[in-house]
């Protein structure tokens, strides 16, 4: 055969090796769904939503596993999402370019692949213990904030690199500063792909367990963190409290990881049902995610 | 023309690093006229441009000696506010970079950030420097539209537009053709003749032809020198060094 005949050949092999290797994660995905979907999709109710864990799988719910979650995401958000930005905006835009910048660099990508294990050792060291917050929604939020600081890092400078110098040019010749720059140009080009990395990160924050886990979540919380605005009957009618921060609480996969490790058929009905609620909330996420990308293509 | 002249550039050498890119350049600008700094690629024109407004100061490998006076003061004196300073010396680029905005917004933003907020004065102001940057006729009517929205040419205008807002006394041409048709280019030229009567006006060029119709003054520059420095007229009739010479007449470059 000539030369030609056996590139295509190769060709051909390739392609056949490359098609298959795609069909095999998907193949393993859509087994894992259907085989979730199939054990889990009917126990899925208003009672299984809106009701506290029990003894009896049929009778239990995950209400104070989503609101935990919500409670958690919440202050990981709000703990890492201004630091993230900040940081990032610091090192694309400000930071001279000499050794410390270039450790602390190397340092914020190393971090973003060390085991989430570990982040929840050091919440446990720092702020479970030497802060004193104890197992708290906040510890567990701050926690999953550090885990996911790097990849908000990481995306905020990787916006900011996208939007063109020249527009930086723009601004600085009409007498701009460079905070103006950064804040009135800048910033607004990148927001977009700014917003995709924070969802794509809290998305990640969502499914994490192991961290959790270490800085001590419980397992079975028959009730909710203390609500923010409660209103009473007397004066001063609504009041507003932070202790919800503090009170302890589950998430999501925490509660399903408990779920299948039991033995009962019923609970792990219920972990499979809980796993399609993540899963969808995952889902949702990536998808307003890739909305926002698809929406702001930039032009230029 | 000295004692008068804008722009003083006194020895300036510069480097990127250890390169050097201009060799004790000393140049005159003289008030509301049009000066060409002509030459080919790599000769240190953009670089020589981008001082007097100091551009270069981004290029953190940027350096220079040598000085700048602008209307009496040193440009590089420590004690210069350089956002001041680039208010008054505007500055037009290469590639047209409006923001990602609104025609109106990117006249306003000039002045909006130094504060300005009253609505009806932006509006005065938006409309009069569009119509000095001769835009206002094609784009009145849709002031929100973004300015992406425009043509390569328009968008140019726009960017000229946009300097003269902040009310400039100088404004800078940074090869400001190079990425337009020859119509858009013809309109950006008589734009530029328009606006010397009341602007000092500098301008990279490495179109020879270009320099002979918009400038009153040419400097060439080879290889980081200042060959020659000339009235326009006399420059493309008489010029003075072979190296002059053999680029006017397009032996290279």
């Amino acid at each position: 055969m000539t030369k030609n005949q056996w590139s295509k050949i190769n060709d051909r092999i390739f392609q056949v090796v490359g098609l298959s290797a795609t069909f095999f994660g998907l193949a393993v995905l859509a087994a894992l769904l259907i085989d979730v979907f199939t054990d889990g999709f009917g126990r899925l109710s208003w009672q299984f939503i809106t009701s506290y864990p029990s003894r009896k799988p049929e009778q239990a719910g995950i209400l104070a596993a989503w609101v935990g979650t919500v409670w958690v995401m919440l202050t990981t958000a709000l703990f890492a999402i201004p630091i993230g930005i900040g940081s990032g905006i610091y090192l694309e835009e400000y930071a001279r370019k000499n050794r410390m910048t270039n450790f602390i660099e190397i340092n914020i990508a190393n971090l973003a692949g060390v085991p989430s294990i570990i982040y929840g050792l050091l919440g446990l060291a720092i702020f479970a213990r030497a802060m004193k917050l104890d197992r708290g929604v906040i510890t567990g939020g701050m926690t999953l904030g550090l885990l996911v600081l790097p990849i908000i890092i990481l995306s905020t400078r990787e916006a900011l690199r996208a939007v063109p110098s020249s527009i930086r040019e723009a601004s600085l010749a009409l007498g701009a500063t460079k905070w103006q720059t950064v804040r009135y140009q800048v910033l607004p080009a990148a927001l977009a792909n700014i917003m995709t990395g924070i969802i794509l990160a809290m998305s990640r924050a969502i499914g994490e367990t192991a961290p959790l886990i270490a800085i001590g979540a419980l397992t079975y919380i028959p009730f909710l963190p203390t609500s923010p605005v409660s209103v009473s009957k007397s004066a001063p009618f609504v009041n507003f409290s932070l202790q919800g921060f503090l009170d302890p609480f589950t998430v999501l996969p925490i509660q399903v990881f408990n779920w299948v490790s039991r033995p009962q058929k019923g609970f792990l009905i219920n972990a499979a049902a809980g796993i399609i609620v993540l899963l969808v909330i995952t889902l949702f996420m990536n998808a307003i995610a890739i909305y926002i990308r698809q929406k702001n293509q930039k032009r230029w | 023309m000295s004692a008068e002249a804008v722009f003083q550039i006194k020895n300036l050498n510069s480097f990127y690093g250890a390169k050097q890119i201009l060799k004790n350049v000393s140049l005159n600008i003289p008030p509301k006229a049009v000066t060409a700094l002509m030459g080919p690629s790599g000769c240190g024109k953009s670089t020589l441009i981008r001082c007097l407004n100091r551009m270069n100061d981004l290029v953190l490998t940027f350096r220079h000696e040598g000085h700048i006076i602008y209307n009496g003061t040193d440009l590089y004196a420590p004690v210069v506010d350089v956002t001041e300073m680039r208010r008054e010396i505007g500055m037009v680029f290469q590639k047209p970079n409006p923001f990602p905005k609104s025609i109106f917004e990117n006249i306003a933003y000039g002045l909006r950030i130094q504060g300005v907020k009253d609505r009806e004065y932006l509006s005065g102001v938006v409309e009069e420097s569009l119509k000095r940057g001769a835009l206002w006729e094609e784009v009145k009517d849709r002031l929100t539209d973004s300015a992406l929205s425009l043509s390569g040419g328009q968008q140019q205008r726009l960017c000229i537009a946009r300097a003269l807002a902040v009310k400039p006394k100088v404004i800078l041409f940074d090869e400001p053709c190079s990425a337009l048709d020859p119509m858009a280019t013809a309109k950006i030229e008589e734009l530029i003749l328009e606006l010397k009567k009341n602007y000092t006006i500098a301008i990279v060029t490495h179109n020879t032809a270009q320099a002979a119709r918009v400038s009153d003054f040419t400097a060439f520059l080879f290889m980081g020198d200042l060959i020659e420095f000339e009235s326009t007229g006399k420059m493309f009739t008489a010029p003075k060094d072979h190296r002059t010479e053999a680029y006017l007449t397009g032996k290279f470059g």
